[in-house]
């Protein structure tokens, strides 16, 4: 049997003064995950505990916490990563918080949504076949699709902390998503949402977020794109 | 009071493609999730869609006909026909919206969409993006949500349903962010919570798939059908269970066990890794039964290790990152320790192909419901198509419900007061109540009995044993408590909540198995080996009582395309 020393940072706006560090001793045989671990001292020790969780295996975005002082998911971080010692858990920083670990996502999403995060085609009837799309074409998609939405790369940019209608790295990598996808068809439609201040010219690549994302994806380079397809727009009224 | 004409439970492929589709048609539709619709379940799916494009030039002659028949034969023929024939049909327009709406799907040189070969289909036909179907997918339809304004109550518990007269009228939800119950009344309610893979101590599900939107109906009346026909998938990573695509295989991915044999031989000598998902989890099953497991323990391997990088990269980038971070094996370097692990509820509430349950008012789609299309054992690739195909035709049926007099009528304001009343004075119980049981050891001993007595094999004394220990542990549940009352986020009551429903829903499935004494697809008796097509052909309906086992009734399997025969791969 072995065990973890979780130091975990609590607070309820609705009734404390100020946060405070909880610490808990979890004891454990073979592995065990931080998202383990936090279900454990839910269970055994403070049923008020709050967290976010869904599928376990990275790829819903729900558990991104400041782990140790980084942005890690809580399910893929296991404690053997993290070198003995306290396992120190916070919600992720520079958001509003709900409580405990649980942070208000509500910007983050609001964002999303403003960017126009969908294939926009014109189109009315059903289709009958597939719309062709290269694998060279495809491939530029790999990077972008692979977004969890969990938040870490936002969390992380200073430039959403200075400024809060920065549209901030996730939104615009779902706009970089579609705005590179051969069969999409906005034309201008999305530009100027992101082509202005608080859109990809806020953006000046500190690139946080590259090493913040837990899937390993490069908001920033899908900004810079952004920023080139926006100028040349400007410059030369070419799209892509 | 909150009011929409169809409030949906549930924001994975199945509660959001009707979304979508009401909402197309000028509904007011809410959709109400635990969790933020794009961290849905659904995500997790990897490996693909089922859908007869005949894109792969080995698939240039597939056919819906000849998709419905896999389906069917897969079944172990219990699926009703007319249901599948009807998805293998609407599967090709199926995809092409999708990817119209922006899913991105791999390629082929020539610009079409890639399929590739999955366990128990005839031809290549499981479309498929990398090996993240699931979470492309989710992601497109959550775009289309947004696109369409739908409503959304993201990060609210449904409770339990507004009833009146027998017709479903709304639900009653915990509002996860503020605290506090909320009434939500409607003309129509979509169920769409997914499967109930918690009930089982070694379940690929996600944490929120516990049957619990399955039970609300349920205890309200509304039967569950083939809730003994559980799927275990034969690879779930040995530490966490937590998946590896059967497009493991479906690229040439072998499994191995201790003497270094492609074991599958001995089992599927045609087929070999791509038999259907009950005969391959029953045969690495056997290996380590018979002490063939690597070094003698309860796991075998799957080997990726021939594939090469290149093509592990291509095509299987995500179960690569899932091997290093959760199991600590790089697939390119060496064999990932595998189980076969609880994946797929094969049951669920009572449906038809427009998601009619036997409440009016009341529909079930994906996962939670039961049309049935998978019958006694699911095929790879089936269940997204499912969500969607029939999270189409649910949408469209409730428009149709409302249409013809189900609209307009007044809202049920006393029935919505009173179910909100209802969980209230449960909530303030439990918070009073002078605890002697704790919830999470009867939630412990309950999936661990789900494991142990209702696995892969089972057999008429220990599934007795595993009935009785569920009756204890429902007898023992009255005496819970909570340890945190009211506030936000308040895990503990949604845990306990959620308790209440899983073990019922555990009950069906235990008494289901129990009764049925053959040995048919995903459920396999050691004291019944064989079919039983004169006595068994027949769909189990389990009925709800509240103070002991369900009530089990027949019903007749939809047959008439395909004649029953036995089942060889």
């Amino acid at each position: 049997m072995s065990e973890a020393r979780f130091r975990i940072k609590r607070f309820d706006p609705a009734s404390d003064a100020a946060p405070r560090y909880d610490t808990f001793v979890v004891p454990y045989e073979g592995s065990l995950s931080v998202l383990e671990g936090l279900f454990s001292i839910q269970e055994r020790d403070d049923g008020s505990l709050c967290f976010r969780y869904c599928c376990r295996a990275a790829v819903c975005g729900s558990c991104a916490m400041y782990i140790n002082g980084r942005y890690r998911l809580a399910c893929q971080t296991n404690v053997s990563q993290l070198h003995g010692g306290d396992i120190t858990v916070e919600p992720m920083p520079h958001l509003p918080l709900i409580k405990d670990l649980v942070c208000d996502m509500t910007d983050f999403f609001a964002k999303y949504e403003y960017i126009k995060p969908w294939l926009i085609r014109d189109e009315d009837h059903d289709p009958e076949g597939e719309i062709a799309q290269s694998p060279r074409a495809r491939r530029k998609l790999d990077m972008p699709i692979d977004c969890i939405l969990c938040g870490c790369c936002y969390s992380s940019c200073p430039s959403v902390w200075g400024e809060e209608n920065y549209l901030g790295p996730a939104a615009l990598l779902k706009a970089y998503r579609f705005e590179v996808d051969s069969r999409d068809e906005a034309g201008r439609q999305r530009l100027p949402d992101f082509d202005n201040e608080r859109g990809v010219y806020r953006c000046h690549t500190i690139t946080n977020c590259v090493e913040a994302c837990p899937k390993e994806l490069n908001p920033t380079e899908g900004i810079q794109w952004l920023k080139g397809a926006a100028v040349r727009r400007r410059l030369f009224g070419r799209r892509k | 009071m909150i009011r929409h004409q169809l409030v949906i439970v549930g924001g994975g492929l199945a509660g959001l493609r009707a979304a979508v589709e009401a909402k197309g048609a000028g509904i007011d539709v809410a959709v109400i999730s635990q969790v933020h619709p794009g961290r849905s379940h659904s995500g997790a799916a990897q490996g693909g869609i089922n859908a007869a494009l005949a894109n792969n030039p080995e698939s240039h002659d597939d056919t819906p006909e000849k998709h419905a028949f896999d389906t069917v034969k897969g079944s172990d023929y219990l699926a009703d026909q007319d249901a599948v024939y009807q998805m293998t049909q609407d599967a090709p327009q199926t995809i092409f919206e999708m990817e119209h709406w922006g899913c991105p799907f791999s390629r082929y040189d020539d610009g079409r969409i890639a399929q590739r070969p999955f366990g128990g289909a005839g031809y290549p036909r499981t479309c498929y993006g990398a090996d993240k179907t699931g979470h492309y997918l989710l992601h497109t339809l959550v775009e289309q949500a947004y696109r369409r304004q739908v409503a959304m109550y993201i990060e609210r518990f449904v409770t339990s349903l507004i009833v009146v007269e027998g017709e479903c009228r709304g639900v009653v939800a915990y509002d996860m962010i503020r605290g506090g119950f909320e009434a939500f009344v409607a003309d129509a309610v979509i169920i769409a919570t997914g499967g109930a893979g918690r009930t089982y101590a070694n379940t690929t599900n996600a944490i929120i798939s516990t049957g619990y939107g399955a039970a609300m109906a349920y205890h309200a009346g509304v039967p569950l059908k083939d809730m003994e026909f559980v799927q275990f998938h034969p690879t779930g990573l040995y530490t966490t269970n937590i998946l590896m695509t059967e497009g493991c295989r479906g690229e040439g991915g072998y499994l191995i066990n201790d003497l270094g044999e492609r074991f599958m031989e001995r089992y599927a000598p045609t087929v070999m890794e791509l038999a259907p998902r009950d005969i391959t989890a029953r045969s690495i099953w056997t290996e380590i039964l018979e002490g063939r497991g690597i070094g003698g323990k309860d796991f075998v391997y799957l080997d990726l290790r021939h594939l090469g990088e290149r093509k592990i990269a291509e095509k299987l980038p995500g179960i690569r990152d899932l091997a290093i971070h959760f199991e600590g094996v790089d697939p390119v370097t060496q064999p990932v320790p595998i189980v076969p692990s609880h994946h797929y509820t094969m049951g669920g509430i009572d449906t038809d192909v427009d998601g009619v349950t036997a409440m009016p008012g009341l529909y079930a789609v994906g996962e939670c419901a039961c049309v049935s299309v998978h019958g006694a054992n699911r095929l790879g690739g089936n269940s997204l198509l499912e969500t969607i195909v029939f999270g189409r035709r649910a949408g469209r049926a409730v428009v149709s419900f409302l249409a013809d007099g189900g609209a307009g009528r007044p809202a049920p304001e006393a029935a919505a007061r009173a179910a909100l009343g209802a969980v209230q004075e449960r909530v303030d119980r439990l918070s009073r109540a002078a605890a002697t049981e704790d919830a999470y050891d009867i939630r412990g001993e309950m999936i661990v009995t789900m494991k142990q007595n209702f696995g892969i094999f089972r057999e008429a004394r220990q599934m007795q044993e595993g009935i009785d220990k569920l009756l204890s542990l429902k007898e023992r549940l009255p005496r819970i408590g909570l340890r945190h009352a009211g506030g936000a986020f308040n895990l503990d009551m949604i845990r306990t909540i959620e308790l209440e429903g899983m073990l019922d829903v555990a009950l069906a499935t235990a008494v289901g198995a129990f009764k049925r004494t053959e040995s048919r697809g995903s459920h396999a008796r050691t004291d019944y080996p064989n079919r039983d097509d004169v006595h068994w052909l027949e769909h189990t309906l389990a009925l709800y009582r509240p103070d002991g086992p369900p009530e089990l009734a027949g019903k007749p399997v939809a047959l008439g395309m395909f004649e029953p025969q036995e089942r060889k791969y």
